[in-house]
């Protein structure tokens, strides 16, 4: 559209344009048909793929500020913080690698057995270091934006894990980045089991960042305050044995009892996470980020890839 | 007097994108649930200065654009901008004379219709709002108004767009 003449000027100070209306009507429509199709199907990803190649640069400027806030804070952190935190980093490194020559031993062992028992091995798993670009507009959907996409290999599915445990899975997956839904979204659900107990349900987001709900568990289980639940590896979109959560209520209800948990990674304050690479890219689980699985109510019998 | 048509075309284009990066912005975690949607304002803003250069089509790009960065679903944002620009290009003889503090109770209606739809849409697709602060980014929307108005204002004289 360009610049108007003066006297062209003055008429659209005073005529009402009688096509808006039309107009509207014809943008509204084309929204919801995207919308629908957008939610629904696959075809618009296409779409979504450009637009997003041609958005990501402004997207990487939009986290700039928060980047250079923690560039600076590093680089004007004094020397005694320093090497305060030096010493402190190498004091946890020796406490790990003691616990890390265990674990070492153990799973020697644990392979041994499994050979032993004829089930699969675990295979080691590969990790790649994703950082967060930008988290959902959205208060209520928790989505956020990592700078690694298909570029890098990423898959739906993929999950995603911080340094204290699971946060959630990669739902959708851009060249040069990609989304992940977290576990505390109030569409998502996650295959888990207690760690204490063996017992196996779901984990149900919420949509509050401190909170997921467990489903199914009859009253009379044992279920106590502070039980750890880690990944079942039901599903097959996690690998077994991973940190979740903690239980921190845990109230007899009808039918089931009422158990909230807090998740063991602080979600809201996520920086870098950890993508597991734990099938390879041609195994692709199905599209949606809602593993279906039910809870198993016997102890499953068939030896599953990651049990 | 007119500044040559693509260089406005530009510093609308520049604005937004500034706005776009402005939800970026580190913010005290108080005033987090009312940051304003700075690109919504100056949507509002040009499609009130500017109706026959920027209008529900731009508002609906410019939405589809936001849908892609935000990650929300293709045509949410595109939708209730579309809606927000086709108002503001009705009502925009009545509010372009009052002041500027009159102006920002015009503009806290046009919010909340956006943030509204947006979230109305997010409930159809499964996640309602759980509570009333949704709303609180068009009272923080209102409150800034006087600011981006004449911020934009000085830019929209500086370099003659029209």
């Amino acid at each position: 559209m360009a610049a108007l003449t003066p006297s062209k000027r003055i008429e659209y100070l005073f005529t009402v344009n009688p096509t808006a209306i039309l107009q509207l009507g014809f943008w509204v429509t084309l929204s919801i048909v995207m919308m629908t199709v957008d939610h629904r199907y696959q075809y618009l990803n296409g779409v979504r793929d450009v637009l997003g190649t041609v958005v990501y640069p402004f997207q990487y400027l939009m986290q700039l500020p928060t980047h250079t806030k923690g560039w600076v804070e590093q680089n004007l952190a004094g020397r005694g913080t320093l090497l305060e935190e030096n010493a402190r980093l190498r004091e946890k490194q020796i406490f790990l690698n003691a616990q890390l020559q265990k674990l070492t031993t153990l799973e020697a062992e644990n392979r041994r057995l499994r050979s032993l028992l004829e089930s699969t091995v675990n295979t080691p798993e590969k990790m790649l270091i994703a950082e967060l670009l930008a988290v959902d507009f959205d208060p209520y959907r928790h989505h956020i934006l990592l700078n690694r996409g298909r570029q890098h290999s990423v898959y739906v599915g993929q999950p995603v894990l911080d340094q204290q445990g699971i946060i959630g899975q990669i739902s959708h997956v851009d060249p040069f980045s990609s989304t992940a839904i977290l576990v505390t979204d109030a569409n998502h659900a996650l295959p888990i089991q207690i760690n204490r107990t063996g017992v196996r349900t779901l984990a149900l987001g919420t949509g509050n960042f401190q909170e997921l709900k467990l489903l199914h568990v009859p009253n009379n289980e044992d279920v106590k305050v502070g039980d750890l639940l880690v990944t079942s590896g039901l599903g097959g979109r996690f690998p077994r044995g991973y940190p979740v959560a903690t239980v921190t209520k845990f109230e007899p209800g009808s039918p089931f009892a009422n158990i909230i948990a807090k998740p063991v990674a602080q979600l809201d304050r996520i920086r870098e996470v950890m993508l597991l690479e734990n099938a390879p890219p041609d195994e692709k689980p199905a599209a949606t980020p809602v593993p279906s699985t039910p809870p198993a109510p016997t102890p499953a019998l068939v030896p599953r890839r990651h049990s | 007097m007119t500044g040559a048509p693509r260089v406005s075309g530009w510093v609308i284009a520049c604005s937004f994108l500034a706005a776009f990066l402005l939800g970026g912005l580190p913010l005290p975690s108080g005033l987090e649930r009312f940051r304003p949607d700075w690109v919504a304002m100056v949507l509002i803003y040009w499609s009130m200065a500017l109706p026959h250069r920027v209008g529900i089509g731009v508002g609906w790009v410019v939405g589809l654009l936001l849908d892609v960065g935000r990650g929300a679903l293709l045509g949410q944002h595109a939708l209730a901008f579309a809606a927000v620009a086709y108002l503001t290009c009705q009502t925009y003889r009545r509010i372009r004379v009052a002041p500027v503090w009159q102006q920002t109770f015009s503009i806290l209606v046009f919010l909340l219709l956006e943030q509204i739809l947006v979230f109305w849409i997010s409930g159809v697709i499964g996640y309602p709002p759980r509570d009333w602060w949704y709303l609180a980014p068009a009272v923080g929307g209102m409150v800034c108004w006087p600011l981006v108005f004449i911020i934009l204002r000085d830019v929209r004289r500086y370099f003659q767009v029209n």
